[in-house]
């Protein structure tokens, strides 16, 4: 049996994902670089929590944020979560075609997210002159919120690169780890959200 | 004979892929119902020092399904991750209760 066999098997076996011991290096691999990840959003939220009262005279938390854009954006992220998980559950029946077009689902809401955070960003700073540097509120609310979008963005072409590269390709050993684990950093990114819109939106509402 | 039993094994673990897919549906409608509960009771102006333990709460009750139920927590051979995620959680909890009492004390 030649490579190319055993990498596009008629079948694939039960766990895609970690078949082969490149898949199962990967696996163990982005589980301890999302145990690094929890600490670092850990900091940037304390950062927040300890600096979300010091305006130094700029419009507050409860002032600034509207609840229903950050409703629309949790459940858009919410349910492009739900979306990769159709993806993968196609890829461990091996229909490649389905999985495609769920991950397409998946890339659109995760562009309408970001479209609405971009807005969102835009509003404060136009509406209230709310920046980077007007306080240290500002300062701790864009770099908590602004490094989940960078995280949004770095998902999106991550997904659409495997999309683009494998399009003719199909699937195989070879690759299905690698959609396996962007799938789990898109769900990763979906975990940071809720702790966000919780901790700065609601939290930040409720004063 | 052998792609007899191939077809066979294949009904089985389509079966079994079918069942995890249910219970990761069930799992996102408990997620949204769980959102929607904690947006309410923010917009319900109830006083913050009830609103702010459950909402917290409905967070990490969300965030265990996103884990073992979406990213597979749940199933055999997740004990590394396991380790990582407690790991990485133990820490941020250490990080996050340093700096907010350094700076209000």
């Amino acid at each position: 049996m030649s490579n190319e066999d055993i990498l596009n098997p008629k079948q694939m076996p039960h766990e895609p994902e970690k078949a082969t011991l490149e898949g199962k290096n990967k696996f163990v691999g982005f589980w301890f670089f999302l145990g690094g990840e929890t600490v670092l959003f850990a900091s940037l939220f304390g950062t927040y929590l300890a600096l979300n009262d010091s305006t130094a005279g700029g419009p507050g938390t409860e002032e600034l944020f509207g609840l229903e854009l950050v409703f629309v954006m949790t459940m858009l992220l919410l349910t492009s979560s739900l979306t990769s998980v159709y993806a993968m559950y196609h890829m461990k029946n091996n229909n490649f075609s389905k999985m495609m077009v769920w991950l397409g689902v998946t890339v659109a809401l995760g562009l309408c997210f970001l479209g609405f955070e971009i807005y969102e960003f835009y509003h404060y700073i136009h509406e209230y002159e709310f920046t980077f540097r007007s306080s240290a509120l500002g300062s701790a609310f864009y770099t908590l919120v602004g490094f989940h979008g960078g995280h949004v963005l770095f998902g999106l072409l991550w997904i659409m690169t495997l999309m683009g590269r494998n399009a003719k390709r199909g699937l195989n050993l070879y690759n299905a780890p690698k959609f396996y684990i962007a799938s789990l950093y898109w769900h990763f990114i979906d975990v940071v959200w809720v702790f966000i819109f919780t901790v700065v939106y609601l939290m930040g509402k409720v004063g | 004979m052998e792609k007899d039993t191939n077809s066979t094994h294949n009904e089985f673990e389509k079966a079994e892929h079918k069942q995890e897919m249910q219970h990761q549906v069930i799992s996102f409608v408990m997620m949204i119902i769980f959102t929607i509960a904690a947006f309410a009771l923010v917009v319900s102006d109830i006083s913050k020092y009830f609103t702010i333990p459950i909402i917290l709460l409905l967070a990490v009750v969300q965030v265990v399904f996103q884990l073992y139920y979406f990213m597979h927590m749940k199933n055999k051979g997740h004990e590394m991750p396991a380790l990582m995620i407690y790991g990485g959680l133990a820490v941020a909890f250490m990080t996050i209760l340093t700096f907010t009492t350094i700076i209000w004390w």
